[in-house]
């Protein structure tokens, strides 16, 4: 089994269909072809191969417009996106306020693997109080789950992925059992500065967490901890991890990686996917809808394979949505029918209700202390080596808002990507060998400060199908709802605050004011592009879209292995979370299989 | 006015830049004056489009139609050579590919770059045209010290509407294009101290003594 046409899919028959390819499709398809079940994975975009895609070592000049960002590769050109970004052409999407602060942006990819390609590969686990928010200050909800009942995915997945990191003890930032993480990369000059500096503040700095290999993964032990009993499986993953590479310490992870050494779904999950033999993937087909038969199953989806135009059809067991959270609230309310009529797994009317992002600001300082340091390689492990773990726990009923945020920063002397800082004094502007001097002297003196915050889920923020507007296969596309509750805007505040103390405690310059009440600094709804919610899980199919397994309430064999099941955006990157999910709600597929309940 | 203009420069455009750098009138600032589209060579051909093939190493003019004409090119190599000079064993910005990249900046069919092209053209118009004035020669003509002395007069920042105002509005932007292109190439980015994008079989993070020097620690089990 391999990459399949449409009228061979269509042949086929399958277990399971899986709509997406990225980190929760991915992992979907992972664990249920690696037990047997035959699944045929469905992605919108093209089929993408990192292996001989990845520009790993070109430099900007041989790039157009030096590798700049515009509007066709937001992140610029060597970013690993393909037919993406905030605007997808040909599939719009709408917002139902023009209003400043009440927009939201979505970013997509359209190829195999999804955003996994370039993701800053941060895999920070959620808490013990991040699945229980609601039970400690009254606010958004409680996950119908608790950190004991996800744990054991998290070790797999770490296992399986690789990812660097420490246990530090720290309050409500998990320590990983022995054996699940790699030794982080040691700290560069400016993130030892921070961390140093950050102490006198009462900040904590310690190895980020990051799906990077910093060594390649034990073959010999993961393998039958991941698969216990299973030989097959365990043949096939450990053959996987022996042919993937340990980072080089060049070339950054935004890129993708050739050499497999950091996760991207189309280097870690799809490979031994397809070895198992159990995989059919079909690309370049846009699902529109999910079928169900009269009595309530879904019987497989509807889909507009884009080569032709023409709508095709493919049938399944079970069908597990992974198309990104936002995506999956577009497919389940397109999938109207006469006992539907308000659309799939949705007679709470939940369905695209509270969607969350990640609060986001940034700020930036000088730092002299920095200046002029010899030239030393910084490129490191590709990405951030260290972070701030949120640490204001016991303060919350003294800050003015609720939850908290934790902290990347971006220090060094990475590869150029455009004009270097010179100071041009006294207004002039500084040319010739002098100004060479200055670019030199300042040349990684900078430090750039990321807050990443829980935004909590509220009335106001939801998607819904536009009643007008279709897009270029006509079908009905997403209009967004959006607001901050002063939650978020107080926090992004404090944000900024803080980031201007720490650059003076390291004798810095703030180039600007902190924003005082953040609503400036405030990224905009989806601008991190960690978008969750709309499908959220929960105990009462009244009030929750799925069952505590990712499995819609009203379509038993309909599940959710994307972001659309968090019942909580906690500031951790939700991708580790997204994967974890989906590996327990594909082995609940499989539960149910196993028992003839689906 | 005997100069002969250069190509491609509007002669009503020309007329006030030199007016305002010659006799020190205080006239609006010719970017302001007809920003209307009309006065820009239009966008040619679409931009890079979502899947352009990344291996592909790029030569400026791929995408889309450049926009400047020989003599303006010209000019920019000698003018990039004043902002980043063959030095210290690096070469100058036009040795590495600096004004075609200008060029394709400029040309480029986003708001964001093509915003620039107007002030880039007619400022190395204008540029030349000052030079012919002062030194009897265009600007890729001109002596070394020659040139060396128009950037230091557009080099301060001149508010607008004044004498230099325009040119010196060009001036920054132009430089900043330079270090752009200068320091995104592999021998800018030698001469600024960037040493990566080569694969290591460890990594060690900072050198020790530099540690030590800034008082730091590396104590944690990184």
């Amino acid at each position: 089994m391999a990459f399949v046409t449409p009228s061979s899919a269509a042949e086929n028959s399958y277990d399971v269909i899986v709509v997406g390819s990225g980190a929760g499709g991915g992992q979907a398809a992972y664990t249920l072809t690696m037990e047997g079940a035959r699944v045929l994975m469905i992605e919108a975009g093209r089929n993408y191969d990192p292996r001989s895609e990845t520009p790993m070592f070109q430099t900007p000049d041989t790039a157009p417009l030096r590798g700049a960002a515009t509007p066709d590769k937001p992140f610029g050109y060597f970013d690993a996106t393909v037919g993406g970004g905030w605007t997808v052409p040909g599939e719009p999407y709408t917002n139902a306020s023009s209003e400043s602060g009440r927009q939201f942006q979505w970013w997509r990819s359209r190829m195999l693997g999804g955003r996994t390609n370039h993701w800053a590969r941060h895999s920070l686990r959620n808490g013990p109080y991040d699945f229980k928010p609601r039970s400690r200050d009254g606010l958004g909800f409680d996950w119908p789950i608790s950190y004991d009942d996800v744990s054991p995915y998290y070790d797999k997945v770490e296992m399986l992925i690789g990812v660097y990191g420490t246990n530090d003890g720290l309050e409500n930032t998990p320590d990983s059992p022995e054996g699940c993480l790699l030794p982080p990369p040691k700290a560069r000059i400016g993130e030892l500065l921070a961390r140093q500096r950050g102490r006198t503040l009462g900040i904590p700095v310690v190895p980020i967490r990051r799906a990077v290999l910093t060594r390649p993964l034990d073959h010999r032990t993961i393998p039958a901890k991941l698969h216990p009993g299973n030989a097959k499986a365990q043949r096939i993953i450990a053959e996987d991890m022996q042919s993937r590479a340990a980072c080089f310490w060049a070339t950054n992870c935004g890129r993708g990686c050739s050499i497999r050494a950091n996760y991207q779904s189309t280097t870690v999950h799809i490979p031994p996917a397809m070895a198992t033999g159990n995989l059919d993937v079909l690309v370049n087909a846009m699902v529109r809808e999910v079928k169900v038969n009269g009595a309530g199953k879904a019987t497989g989806v509807v889909y507009v394979d884009k080569a032709s135009g023409a709508e095709n059809h493919a049938s399944a067991r079970a069908v597990v949505l992974a198309a990104s959270a936002c995506e999956t609230v577009r497919l389940l309310l397109n999938s109207k029918s006469a006992r539907f009529p308000n659309g799939l797994a949705n007679s709470s009317g939940l369905v695209g209700k509270y969607i969350m992002d990640t609060v986001g600001a940034n700020w930036s300082g000088q730092v002299p202390l920095l200046e002029n340091l010899p030239p030393h390689n910084e490129d490191g492990a590709g990405g951030l080596h260290v972070y701030a773990p949120w640490w204001l726990y016991k303060e919350a009923s003294k800050l003015g808002f609720a939850r908290g945020y934790h902290v990347e920063f971006a220090t060094g002397k990475g590869m150029p990507g455009g004009a270097p800082f010179v100071p041009d004094a006294g207004g002039r502007t500084s040319f010739g060998v002098r100004m060479k001097e200055e670019a030199r002297r300042y040349y990684g003196s900078h430090i750039g400060f990321s807050g990443r915050g829980e935004m909590i889920p509220n009335e106001d923020s939801f998607c819904e199908l536009d009643p007008k507007v279709v897009d270029k296969w006509g079908i009905p596309v997403l209009r967004f709802h959006w607001k901050w509750s002063q939650h978020e805007v107080r926090q992004v505040a404090h944000m900024q605050r803080t980031f201007a103390d720490w650059i003076e405690a390291m004798g810095g310059t703030n180039k600007t004011r902190p924003d005082p009440d953040g609503t400036k600094a405030i990224a905009a709804g989806g601008f991190i592009i960690h978008e969750v919610g709309g499908t959220l899980m929960g105990s009462d199919p009244a009030t929750s879209v799925t069952n505590p397994w990712s499995q819609a309430w009203d379509v038993k064999n309909v599940f959710v292995a994307d972001g659309g099941v968090f019942a909580s955006n906690a500031d951790k990157n939700p991708t580790l979370t997204i994967m974890a999910l989906a590996w327990r709600a594909a082995d609940r597929v499989l539960d149910e299989m196993r028992r003839g309940n689906l | 006015m005997s100069t002969p203009l250069p190509p491609r420069m509007d002669r009503r455009v020309a007329i006030k830049w030199m007016l305002a750098a010659g006799a020190g009138a205080l006239l609006a600032d010719p970017l302001s004056i007809g920003a209307a589209a009309g006065d820009q060579p239009a966008a040619v051909g679409g931009g890079i489009g979502t899947d352009p093939d990344l291996m592909k190493p790029h030569k400026p003019g791929e995408y889309w139609a450049l926009t400047l004409s020989a003599a303006q090119l010209r000019t920019a190599a000698a003018l990039c050579d004043v902002v980043v000079p063959a030095e210290g064993g690096a070469p100058s910005a036009s040795a590495v590919g600096v004004p075609d990249f200008i060029d394709e900046w400029i040309s480029a069919p986003y708001p964001n770059f093509s915003k620039d092209r107007k002030m880039i053209a007619e400022g190395l118009d204008w540029v030349d045209a000052e030079s012919t004035r002062r030194f009897g020669a265009g600007f890729a003509d001109a002596g070394a010290e020659q040139r060396l002395a128009l950037c230091e007069a557009i080099a301060p920042e001149a508010p607008d509407g004044s004498a230099l105002g325009a040119a010196s509005k060009f001036f920054r932007r132009f430089r900043n294009l330079t270090i752009t292109g200068f320091f995104t190439t592999p021998p800018g980015m030698r001469d600024l101290g960037y040493v990566g994008n080569v694969p290591l079989a460890t990594f060690d993070g900072p050198p020790a003594d530099l540690v030590a020097r800034l008082g730091l620690t590396d104590e944690v089990k990184w």
